[in-house]
């Protein structure tokens, strides 16, 4: 192991036994003793991961539902044992997988934040130094003496996240923490990963969101099938898992959101980049077929999930042109940066010209985050001026 | 094996007194009494113990204090009976935790235990009280008492980490472990008393049981000199040890058997 590496995966493999009916009774056991084994399916979840984390890096882990990246990540910190194969940790490991483990819905905040700090190593007088910390953080001053039961279910997230990050480990985990919270709370994880970067914490970082992984990830793996199919810097990663969707083409399901459509031209990637300023996103496409001035559409989502923005090339009078199967396309859409502070949505589509027939709708494709230094509780803040003057005088 | 500094690091013993508190708080949860409850339920139930015993049966007549003799039994069984229990489904109630976050297994079956023992020595305290109201003398062999409670833990603790983690794979284990409670409490002297048992060779046979060794001792250093112990009835020897190397086997076999489990609880819950 060499001195910058803080994780050593080698040849991690891992099977699970799923008993065909479940076998916990001693009349199953006596019944199967003679053939012992049958009532199993093996399921083989990871096939020889090997992996290196270096010191100070984002890493990012990528892949479907069902791919073993939750095995993966439940065997570094060390709730799983490998069936062979060696995992070699340089430091502490946050111990935790998910957020709030432990918390108990019939006590209160106040008694929730002690039990749950216990669990991450933190005695009683490190937590009360630390508890004013957490209650601020979390903005649940009023709150801390009702049972938690009582508390929304994005009230519960912020508090275990605020008790979460005091945690001072070498080795972070972060598990798709971004899923979940109020684009404000979205706002401070997102300070605190860039906090994490600043500080060169070693952070292992699992998630479907391809834009954090691109943002945030040094590197990252892609597994599939319990197999790593891809590695290498995130941008390159975050491109194999988006064509992995492609494969099982037509009308399906993506992770991000609901997709249809004939599968005539079809979306290769939504790339979304974002300023104080301006907001650009690229998308690309693949022709199946030859198509002749095809119809580009986009549709932006606010935060909350309001249309804020829906144009196409048809209401543009935009002449795009006639393609051959094979080709790519690429178009690029610049508009000012009129969006709101959090997640804002990006669904594209493509249609025939007479927007009848689509090819390929692809619901939120793709999200950005906005984090302006401004303040409204609209659907948007047009650049404007304000006058004040005495009148009196 | 386990080594000791580990075993009682900062963090552990933190989780460990965070698990009993919360534990505690939850049950007497939503009850106007609250913690006192702890207290006014061995009252009561001896209470209603020592009227049955000295009213209506009258079994321990030519032994000294036999109420107290009979609470002493009762509260030093049903330790054993409540820990046993409590810690069997210890590790499967908290599938949340052993799921999700890593932490040592054994410290969820050791605070099941020591909320029990919490129990037992407010239990204790009662049974000091009654002891103070039947005027029995106070012993100097008392000082043994704790001693004893110490193997009665250690076989208790023995006993609940094989049952929390065979109980994960098999969940029979809790019926089973329930009727064989029962047919061991009728095989312990404890309602009724050793010397009522006719048979001098089934008096040895039911006095090599661990817990009829310690229940008896217990008697024997606490009310009165006149209890039927093993040492008594086999008139010394090497058999007396046999109870003490039961209680170690039972020990080294539940914890070895524990930790081989333990790295599979996760998935097999």
């Amino acid at each position: 192991m060499e001195n910058d590496t803080a994780v050593l995966v080698h040849e991690v493999k891992k099977t699970f036994r799923l008993p065909h009916e479940k076998q916990n009774s001693i009349k199953g056991l006596l019944v199967n003793w003679y053939h012992r084994d049958k009532g199993y399916e093996k399921q083989r979840v990871l096939q020889g991961i090997s992996l290196e984390v270096k010191k100070g890096e984002f890493f990012g882990i990528v892949g479907r539902n069902g791919s073993g990246k939750s095995t993966l990540l439940k065997l570094l910190a060390g709730i799983y044992s490998p069936d062979s194969g060696v995992i070699k940790l340089e430091g502490s490991l946050t111990p935790f997988i998910e957020l709030g483990v432990g918390f108990n819905p019939e006590l209160t905040g106040r008694e929730n934040v002690f039990l749950n700090g216990a669990l991450l190593g933190f005695n009683r007088n490190e937590m009360a130094a630390m508890y004013d910390d957490i209650v601020k953080f979390a903005e649940l001053e009023r709150f801390m003496d009702q049972k938690l039961k009582n508390y929304s279910s994005g009230m519960q997230v912020r508090l275990a996240f605020s008790i979460a990050i005091k945690v001072n480990s070498d080795i972070l985990l972060l598990d798709e923490v971004l899923a979940v919270g109020d684009a404000a709370f979205q706002k401070k994880c997102f300070d605190y990963f860039r906090e994490l970067k600043k500080k060169h914490k070693t952070v292992i970082f699992i998630s479907h969101d391809m834009n954090a992984v691109r943002e945030y990830c040094d590197r990252a793996v892609l597994i599939e099938k319990g197999e790593i199919i891809a590695a290498g810097d995130s941008d390159t990663v975050a491109k194999e898992y988006t064509k992995l969707f492609l494969e099982s083409s037509g009308s399906s399901q993506s992770e991000n959101g609901a997709r249809w459509g004939s599968g005539d031209m079809f979306t290769d990637a939504v790339k979304a980049s974002v300023d104080t300023k301006n907001v650009t996103i690229d998308v690309t496409y693949t022709c199946k077929t030859d198509i002749t001035e095809p119809v580009f559409g986009l549709t932006i989502l606010s935060p909350v999930g309001t249309r804020v923005f829906e144009s196409n090339t048809k209401w543009q009078h935009v002449k795009t042109g006639a393609f051959k199967a094979g080709d790519t396309v690429s178009v690029d859409w610049q508009l000012p940066n009129i969006f709101t502070n959090g997640t804002n949505y990006v669904s594209v589509a493509v249609a025939n010209t007479d927007a009848t027939e689509f090819y390929d709708w692809w619901d939120e494709a793709t999200t950005f985050v906005v984090d302006k230094d401004e303040v409204t509780t609209a659907v948007t803040l047009p650049t404007h001026k304000i006058g004040v003057h005495k009148t009196n005088a | 094996m386990l080594r000791m500094s580990r075993i009682l690091s900062k963090q552990n013993r933190a989780l460990l007194s965070e698990l009993v508190r919360t534990d505690f708080k939850l049950r007497y949860q939503g009850s106007v009494l609250g913690y006192a409850w702890t207290l006014l339920r061995p009252l009561f139930l001896f209470a209603i113990l020592y009227v049955v015993f000295t009213r209506v049966f009258t079994l321990g007549k030519d032994i000294p204090h036999y109420p107290v003799y009979l609470l002493l039994g009762i509260v030093v069984w049903n330790f054993f009976a409540e820990m046993t229990a409590q810690s069997l489904g210890s590790i499967v109630d908290r599938s949340d935790l052993i799921r999700k976050i890593r932490i040592p297994r054994w410290v969820v079956v050791l605070s099941a235990s020591l909320s029990a023992l919490i129990s037992f020595l407010l239990n204790l305290i009662i049974v000091a009280v009654f002891i103070l109201l039947n005027h029995v003398d106070l012993l100097k062999t008392m000082a043994w008492l704790p001693l004893i409670l110490v193997e009665v833990y250690v076989l208790a603790l023995g006993v609940s980490l094989f049952l929390s983690a065979a109980f994960v794979k098999f969940r029979d284990i809790r019926y089973i472990w329930e009727v064989i409670m029962q047919g061991a409490f009728y095989l312990t002297p404890i309602i009724y008393p050793l010397s009522r048992i006719t048979s001098h060779t089934f008096q040895k046979i039911l006095l090599l049981n661990p817990m009829a060794q310690a229940v008896q001792d217990a008697r024997y250093s606490v009310v009165t000199h006149q209890t039927a112990t093993i040492y008594r009835v086999y008139d010394g020897g090497g058999y007396t040890l046999i109870p003490f190397v039961v209680v170690i086997v039972v020990f080294v076999v539940g914890l070895l058997y524990f930790k081989k489990e333990s790295r599979y609880f996760a998935e097999n819950i």
